[in-house]
């Protein structure tokens, strides 16, 4: 095989030299090159080896809810600055950096919506502000979505899609595992049904809460999922850790995951599985 | 007893604390009166103590909570409690020695006690897999509670947990869940629980047997989103910056007070926790007791809502 990875690999260099940005996309998990407008056409799946590209909470809005709409709510919730953290870089300007990059006010977007004419209460991260990182805003947007369906009698569909917990509000990021999961048991009393769908990564503070208390939890492809991140684990134990491990795959096959979800499936596994959970 | 282990910061007091006992050998093997100079010289070692203890920095407090004669959670069950039953194994897998837990009477009130075990020598610390838990332990602690609930006994919790095992077969057996569920189930407890940080609080690894009515941390005890050399080798990207990350992320037990995350700060003797074993356990036996006395007389319908109501408020933003 040795021969073939070389000479793949001398031809995307020179395609690369020639070819103007952004008109080709390269898969990040088997290196595929793709033409950038088929990708749209392809739900920002690698029509290859079928990694699900990392897309924004509005593609994803697009993909998921009926006329791609959301009732947004919760807007006006802005991250303050409790620690007066600072690193190498000053809190509040990470979020106005973050803000300016995604065009979004914070971690995640919530709201109600329908699928397929089921009225559900949705909420939707965004790994692209500081990694999905959930702090005292995210976790509230979040225990609202669960308060609102449990008000509304409606069945909740969150997204997840983080690196856990947001290190710069420090304890007050944990907590609102506690805050979020509490709402879930109170979920769970009333018998409305939680889908989780897990994206690329969903990890650590994040994995270790709502994440994983779903009544069902779909995957996508090949993502990145677990509690600690591959790099501890690594160093931790100290060696190589075996092909696909924290999978979507991996995670299937040790029981941790329903189902695995391609996106052009999503909305419809989504409705199949709410005839059977939700009676209007 | 062979040298005692210290930390840096406490070697002047070590040091007087030599000297003061060669004089005192001295004069007795020489038999001089120097009860005066003696007695001088422990006024200095009290006021050296003080001065140290009163002005540590956040760094140092974390690695108070890291003594190695810091009690540990069997440490304060042998020191208040009696008829300790211990119960092993989640059922499912194994028996994780890095959570201990079982029926046990703290006076004349029966308890379910649960709590993470560090071990002290290089054997027991292997045993105890330096106080990490595989999801067996968080599985071991949920089956114990869901019996607490059963047979309406108060749960203790006690946490001291450097973080929850990052590991292969964790992964494989659902780490993630194993938290999750946990921290979901202790909301549905029909019974009290007094949760007490006695060493180190990391993460999720302490959360997932950390949902309490009443929460309380030992002074120098430290509970953060994640630990100082984790938070440095991210954001930082060099481990060693460990103290900036102790400062930035406000983990001692007064930050938590201020940051409403805990309800109580349980003063330790002058010295830590850590020269002071029974004193400390005591006052930990009184505050265990006392929350307990004060949540029964509470209906069971708001010890719940009361419960949810706490966690729920937490969290700092602007809304416009």
């Amino acid at each position: 095989m040795e021969w073939f990875r070389k000479s793949k690999s001398r031809i995307e260099s020179i395609e690369k030299k020639n070819i103007p940005e952004g008109l080709w996309t390269k898969c990040e998990s088997c290196g595929e090159i793709v033409y950038s407008k088929k990708m749209e056409e392809l739900l920002w799946v690698c029509p290859s080896c079928q990694f699900h590209f990392r897309i924004s909470s509005h593609k994803y809005i697009g993909l998921l809810l009926d006329g791609g709409k959301l009732e947004e709510y919760d807007v006006g919730l802005a991250s303050r600055d409790p620690l007066k953290f600072k690193d190498s870089k000053k809190y509040p300007d990470r979020i106005k950096t973050a803000q300016q990059k995604t065009g979004l006010p914070e971690g995640v977007i919530s709201g109600l919506g329908t699928v397929e004419g089921i009225d559900i209460s949705f909420a939707i991260m965004n790994f692209a502000f500081i990694g999905g990182s959930m702090g005292s805003v995210v976790g509230e947007k979040i225990a609202r979505a669960i308060e609102r369906a449990i008000e509304l009698k409606r069945p909740l569909v969150i997204v997840s899609c983080s690196g856990g917990a947001r290190m710069q509000e420090g304890i007050l990021s944990l907590m609102q595992m506690a805050k979020t999961s509490a709402l879930l048991a109170r979920l769970a009393e009333k018998r409305i049904p939680y889908i989780s769908i897990l994206t690329n990564p969903t990890t650590a503070g994040v994995m270790a809460s709502y994440a994983s208390l779903g009544d069902v939890i779909i995957a996508e492809p090949k993502a990145l999922l677990g509690f600690a991140g591959p790099r501890v684990i690594r160093q931790t134990i100290g060696q190589d850790l075996p092909e696909g491990f924290q999978s979507t795959e991996f995670f299937m096959e040790k029981g941790f995951v329903d189902s695995i979800v391609h996106r052009k499936d999503l909305r419809s596994t989504v409705t199949r599985l709410l005839n059977f959970m939700w009676r209007r | 007893m062979s040298e005692r282990t210290h930390l840096e910061f406490e070697k002047p007091i070590v040091e007087l604390e030599k000297k003061i006992s060669d004089m005192r050998d001295f004069s007795i093997g020489e038999n001089l009166e120097l009860s005066s100079e003696i007695a001088s010289l422990e006024k200095k070692l009290e006021k050296l103590r003080q001065g140290i203890y009163s002005s540590l920095s956040r760094w140092q407090k974390v690695q108070i909570s890291r003594h190695p004669r810091r009690p540990y959670s069997l440490d304060y069950i042998r020191l208040i409690t009696s008829d300790f039953i211990e119960l092993h194994g989640d059922r499912y897998f194994s028996d994780d020695a890095a959570m201990v837990g079982g029926f046990a009477m703290i006076e004349d009130q029966p308890v379910m006690i649960v709590g993470q075990q560090k071990g002290r020598d290089t054997k027991d610390k292997l045993f105890r897999n330096f106080g990490m838990m595989h999801p067996e332990g968080y599985r071991r602690a949920l089956r114990l509670f869901y019996a607490a609930d059963k047979f309406s006994l108060p749960i203790v919790i006690f946490i001291d947990t450097p973080g929850a095992y990052p590991g292969i077969g964790a992964e494989e057996r659902g780490q993630a869940e194993a938290i999750a569920r946990n921290i979901r189930e202790m909301f549905t407890l029909k019974v009290p629980i007094v949760v007490v940080i006695i060493g180190e609080g990391a993460s999720g690894g302490a959360l997932g047997i950390g949902i309490g009515d009443v929460v309380m941390i030992l002074e120098y005890s430290w509970y953060s989103v994640i630990s100082p050399e984790g938070c440095a080798a991210i954001l930082w990207r060099d481990a060693a910056k460990a103290p900036e990350a102790a400062e930035a992320l406000k983990v001692t037990s007064s930050d938590l007070m201020d940051l409403k995350v805990v309800d109580k700060v349980i003063k330790e003797p002058a010295t830590g926790a850590h020269n002071n074993h029974e004193i400390m356990a005591q006052k930990v036996k009184e505050e265990i007791l006392n929350s307990i006395k004060s949540l029964k007389e509470k209906p069971l319908d708001q010890l719940l809502s009361d419960r949810l109501a706490k966690y729920r408020k937490i969290g700092d933003f602007d809304e416009k």
